[in-house]
């Protein structure tokens, strides 16, 4: 498998080496950790995720959330509002087949089957910060590619300026769309240069393994400046628009959550500080960075926009 | 006793957190400390409430005893739960933590509700009792009050879905009505005097 290293990613952003050429470590740990976990051996488990979580020698301050963490610790509201809901309720989740239907302002509409659309991309790893808008964080390693080839090859026309997503509507899979929480189905949405950014990714993997359904299967967006909501999961359809498509935390709390969402530590949510974070898993917060510390690739995008009007 | 249940709960799971066991405190471990120690408060101050009532259709005096143990154990809870937000989301920045609870109404209420329940604690002894006299019936009406606004802190945390919090909200009314016939002439003697 063919792992590019993007240049426009600092070298702290990337995965760290020791860490990535140990992935077969990690499936060896992940493989014991089966068994461990077959045998009943609760300490044995235990300690086989804790080598894989264990951050690498020399390590930095962004140190790769855990597997099992990411796995367990979701904003998912089709499965259910709690954290533990989409792991406990998306077990059953059916990922294949798999429609998702690129439409709108594009030269090359279509129908495709999820494996045919992802079969022209290389899937990349790339290791990102991931920030909710709640105000905590992780460090995740997607598997994935840039959404820009897929622009590319699909053609939007001159019409074409923004990007719209939408998630699978399918009350009887997903109980939380049973409730009105929500207006479902979700949707989100880019501006067409966001959406052209290297950095934005169309996500089919986690850990070097499949998107788990509790994190978006099979296919998500993921757009690492922005908070966590932006990225739309279980995607079905993608739609050139020519007018700014509306996104569902924006219907939901218009005053709490814009459209454009980048992560900012001086816009405040209208009821708690964006200034700090917890990354997951740690006991004191950290100061919340510019574009979640993509500000030197992604600021010039807005230069100009006032970032508060424009939340 | 049971009281202690959640706070043995939290100092096991923090211990073996602390000897490798991964996600012993669940993913997030300021939070899981932050729901238990909140919802025992809010519980125990439930269990406080429904004590006078019960007193009263059961007979059972000794109940009496056992909610001063219950509101102290309340206040135990509510001071964790306070030191982990001091602590762990304000890393004890005093000017923080002034903004914080200026500008956010969702923390301001749990701090007055905490700042309430402080003078109900400091008076709980048999001497304050005596030293007091009437006027200490008055000093702890003040955990209606108290009650009220933790129960608002709750709802106000929720990020979108209050369900849950809509379900404390409505014990909690439903304990007060329960008092309603009590209060009411009490309230009215102590106003116009």
């Amino acid at each position: 498998m063919l792992i590019r290293r993007p240049q426009d990613l600092k070298t702290q952003d990337i995965t760290d080496e020791r860490l990535f050429l140990d992935r077969r470590g990690f499936l060896v740990g992940l493989l014991g950790a089966g068994l461990a976990l077959s045998l009943g051996e609760r300490r044995a488990l235990t300690r086989a995720l804790a080598r894989q979580s264990a951050p690498a020698r020399g390590s930095l301050d962004d140190k790769l959330t855990p597997y099992e963490v990411i796995t367990t610790y979701n904003n998912f509201y089709e499965f259910g509002t709690s954290k533990d809901d989409p792991s406990e309720n998306a077990k059953n989740f059916r990922t294949r087949p798999w429609k998702v239907k690129i439409d709108g302002e594009v030269g090359k509409p279509a129908d495709y089957d999820f494996d045919d659309l992802v079969k022209p991309y290389q899937q990349e790893e790339r290791v990102y910060r991931h920030r909710c808008v709640e105000a905590w964080s992780m460090v995740v390693p997607w598997l994935g590619f840039p959404l820009r080839d897929l622009v590319r090859r699909v053609e939007p026309t001159s019409r074409a300026r923004y990007v719209e997503f939408t998630t699978l509507l399918d009350p009887a899979q997903m109980p939380g769309q049973r409730t009105d929480i929500l207006p479902w189905p979700y949707v989100e949405g880019l501006r067409l240069d966001e959406a052209m950014h290297p950095l934005t990714l169309l996500v089919t993997g986690l850990y070097g393994k499949p998107l788990p359904n509790q994190d978006g299967a099979p296919l998500r967006l993921v757009v690492p400046w922005k908070y966590g909501f932006k990225g739309c999961k279980s995607i079905v359809r993608i739609r050139f628009t020519t007018d700014q498509p509306r996104n569902t935390w924006n219907i939901a709390a218009p005053d709490e959550y814009g459209f454009y969402a980048n992560v900012n530590p001086a816009v405040d949510h209208p009821r708690w500080s964006q200034a700090r974070e917890r990354r997951i898993g740690e006991f004191f917060k950290r100061p919340t960075l510019p574009f979640n510390g993509y500000a030197d690739q992604v600021a010039s995008l807005y230069t100009g926009m006032d970032l508060r009007k424009n939340f | 006793m049971a009281c202690l249940g959640p706070a043995a709960w939290l100092l096991w799971h923090g211990w073996l957190l602390s000897q490798g066991v991964e996600q012993a405190l669940l993913d997030d471990p300021v939070k899981t400390i932050q729901v238990t120690t909140g919802l025992t408060t809010l519980i125990l101050l439930f269990i406080t409430l429904a004590v006078s009532p019960i007193r009263q259709t059961l007979h059972w005096s000794e109940l009496g005893r056992l909610r001063r143990m219950l509101g102290l154990f309340a206040f135990f809870y509510a001071t964790l739960h306070a030191i982990t937000y001091f602590v762990f989301d304000q890393s004890l920045d005093l000017a923080r933590i002034w903004a914080d609870t200026v500008k956010h109404p969702r923390i301001g209420v749990g701090f007055v509700a905490f700042l309430i329940l402080i003078p109900l604690a400091l008076t709980s002894t048999d001497a304050m009792i005596r030293r007091l006299g009437r006027r200490w019936g008055r000093l702890h009406r003040l955990v209606y009050l108290a009650t009220t606004l933790s129960v608002l802190h709750y709802l106000m945390v929720q990020k979108l879905d209050i369900r849950e919090a809509l379900v404390y909200a409505a014990i909690f009314a439903a304990l007060m009505l329960f008092r309603l016939p009590r209060l009411l002439p009490r309230l009215w003697r102590a106003g116009p005097a």
